[in-house]
């Protein structure tokens, strides 16, 4: 566990020191204060005609989640690619760390810089919050940000294993895109056509587990154990990719 | 401290390194000396337990590097050849992420006193990135001298360095080695015979040599050879030659001419010419064959650039 923390600390400094998360950090920060305002300048425009209801944070998260998809790639690719291709690997494979120690400390380190970024975006509900009477429902803000967690959670595991499988950063990159891509759109399409069948494609999809779930207050065990699963399977694929390279 | 029985590594149908057999004590300075390819890094990195062997076992510090890696890998430093090292991050600050990888306590101090050691105390807060590359095999060091180790693991410590830098670490390796066990490649003779007890010469993934530098330097250098050529028959040269004191290693080559040699240091040159006239001969050539450790280091491992 110590051995965990100590390359995630490592990971998440790195990241600061990269133009990368940057990029990262405005591409997803500025959509999202866009989109913030435009919600509360609707919401007001609606309420000065009597209509429409509360303005609500979730959608944010959503959007959060969303931009993720795309961007989250970025985060993960170098992870342990850019050890292979530097060398530094031999020095990680050569230390007292289990591969599976040196796996999950990328992945914690990529998830402490997103958390860092989900933090952040706390002050949208905050402010919301001034806006309406009298609150908005904390505990469907609350089921979102556990929902944002554990999507990012498998995002990043998933990232951080096929980024342990390339040498390249941007075949690491490319893949994960296009993994994400194919869970998030497109695995739950043929679904309608299957009928009975293609609920187990439906199960499968990335975003039916959030969106429509805990992004509207609904917390059920199927959804967390999706994407707990998801992470375990990241995870695993990182540690068993590193253990081939070992046997090459 | 090291001990290696049957080691062998295959990549795919290449066979890297055979059969290999050594060990190597504590308080010991161990040189691996090779030429590119012989096998030497494979060897090494089987040791660090960066990879496993594809056949037979290896003991580092009492444990095994297969079954037991997590131990070995606690008690041995490495240097690796390319010396890899995080390049966007500061000297000290990888440092001491080497050292909280290894639960060294006070590692600040620790990390303070091994930078004072490999002479880069003042770049401490300087980038990796930014280092010479003498530099950066010195932080190569510190971070393979960090926890203490028994074993301690170098790939060409002294390659890229200047003259006087290769002078220090030379001093700090004999150092390290009076109390632990070092093994250290090198392609450079002359620093196996400087500071190595024992050298491992390694060619084609197999050892063809092993013995004491003092040994090895008699055996290789000690002797001085020297061909004889006479006019006409010399059926009975070889005996005539033979009959100086401290001349050995008589051999009659296929045209006649004889080579010997003698134990360096006492010239028998001319002894031996007035050996050869005061029997009779013509004595047309006396010349000394000038084995040099690099040659007979050629000899043993066959390379195809040897000189003429």
């Amino acid at each position: 566990m110590r051995n965990i923390w100590t390359i995630a600390k490592r990971e998440y400094d790195n990241y600061f020191n990269s133009p990368l998360a940057y990029v990262v950090a405005f591409a997803i920060l500025l959509p999202l204060g866009i989109y913030f305002a435009l919600i509360i300048w609707i919401s007001a425009d609606q309420a000065m005609f009597g209509g429409g209801g509360a303005p609500e944070a979730t959608p944010i998260n959503w959007l959060f989640v969303f931009l993720m998809i795309f961007l989250s790639p970025a985060l993960t690719m170098r992870a342990l690619s850019d050890e292979a291709r530097m060398g530094t690997l031999e020095l990680m494979l050569t230390a007292p760390v289990r591969d599976f120690e040196l796996v999950a400390g990328k992945w914690l380190g990529a998830m402490l810089f997103v958390l860092s970024l989900a933090l952040v975006t706390l002050v949208f509900p905050i402010i919301l919050n001034n806006f309406v009477t009298p609150s908005i429902d904390w505990k469907v803000v609350l089921s979102s940000y556990l929902g944002l967690v554990l999507v990012v959670s498998a995002l990043l595991a998933l990232g951080v294993g096929i980024s342990a499988i390339f040498t390249n950063q941007f075949a690491a990159f490319f893949t994960t895109l296009g993994l994400f891509f194919f869970l998030w759109f497109m695995i739950g399409l043929p679904a309608s056509y299957l009928q009975e069948s293609g609920e187990v494609l439906n199960y499968l999809s990335l975003s039916n587990h959030f969106s429509s779930s805990m992004n509207i207050g609904t917390i059920n065990l199927g959804d967390i154990a999706y994407y707990l699963s998801l992470t375990a399977l990241g995870l695993f694929v990182g540690t068993t990719a590193i253990e081939i390279r070992r046997w090459r | 401290m090291i001990k290696v029985s049957g080691l062998t590594k295959d990549y795919g149908a290449r066979r890297a390194i055979q059969n290999l057999n050594f060990d190597a004590q504590q308080g010991e300075i161990v040189g691996f000396l090779g030429p590119n390819g012989a096998g030497k890094t494979t060897t090494m990195r089987i040791l660090t337990g960066y990879m496993p062997p594809t056949d037979g076992e290896a003991i580092v510090a009492g444990y095994d590097v297969v079954e037991e890696s997590l131990e070995v890998r606690k008690r041995v430093g490495y240097l690796p050849e390319t010396v890899p090292l995080y390049t966007d991050m500061v000297v000290f600050d990888y440092l001491k992420f080497m050292g909280d990888l290894r639960h060294i306590p006070d590692v600040d101090d620790r990390v303070d006193e091994v930078l004072d050691m490999v002479g880069l105390i003042d770049r401490a807060n300087g980038y990796i990135g930014n280092l010479s590359k003498g530099m950066r095999q010195r932080v190569g060091l510190a971070q393979a001298l960090l926890h203490r180790p028994e074993v301690l693991i170098l790939d060409e410590p002294t390659i890229g360095l200047d003259p006087g830098q290769v002078v220090e670490v030379r001093e700090l390796i004999r150092e390290i080695g009076k109390e632990r066990t070092v093994l250290l490649s090198t392609h450079v003779l002359h620093e196996a015979q400087n500071i190595c007890d024992r050298v491992l010469i390694i060619n084609k993934g197999k050892i063809v040599a092993e013995d004491t530098t003092e040994n090895l330097q008699a055996r290789l250098i000690g002797a001085e050879r020297v061909i004889v050529r006479v006019r006409g028959e010399a059926d009975e040269l070889a005996d005539t030659i033979k009959q100086v004191k401290g001349v050995r290693g008589v051999e009659t080559k296929e045209d006649g001419a004889v080579e010997f040699e003698f134990a360096s240091g006492k010239d028998l040159r001319p002894e031996v010419a007035k050996q050869v006239i005061k029997s009779g001969y013509d004595l047309l050539e006396l010349r000394p064959l000038g084995m040099s450790l690099e040659e007979i280091f050629l000899e043993l491992t066959g390379s195809e650039t040897k000189k003429k």
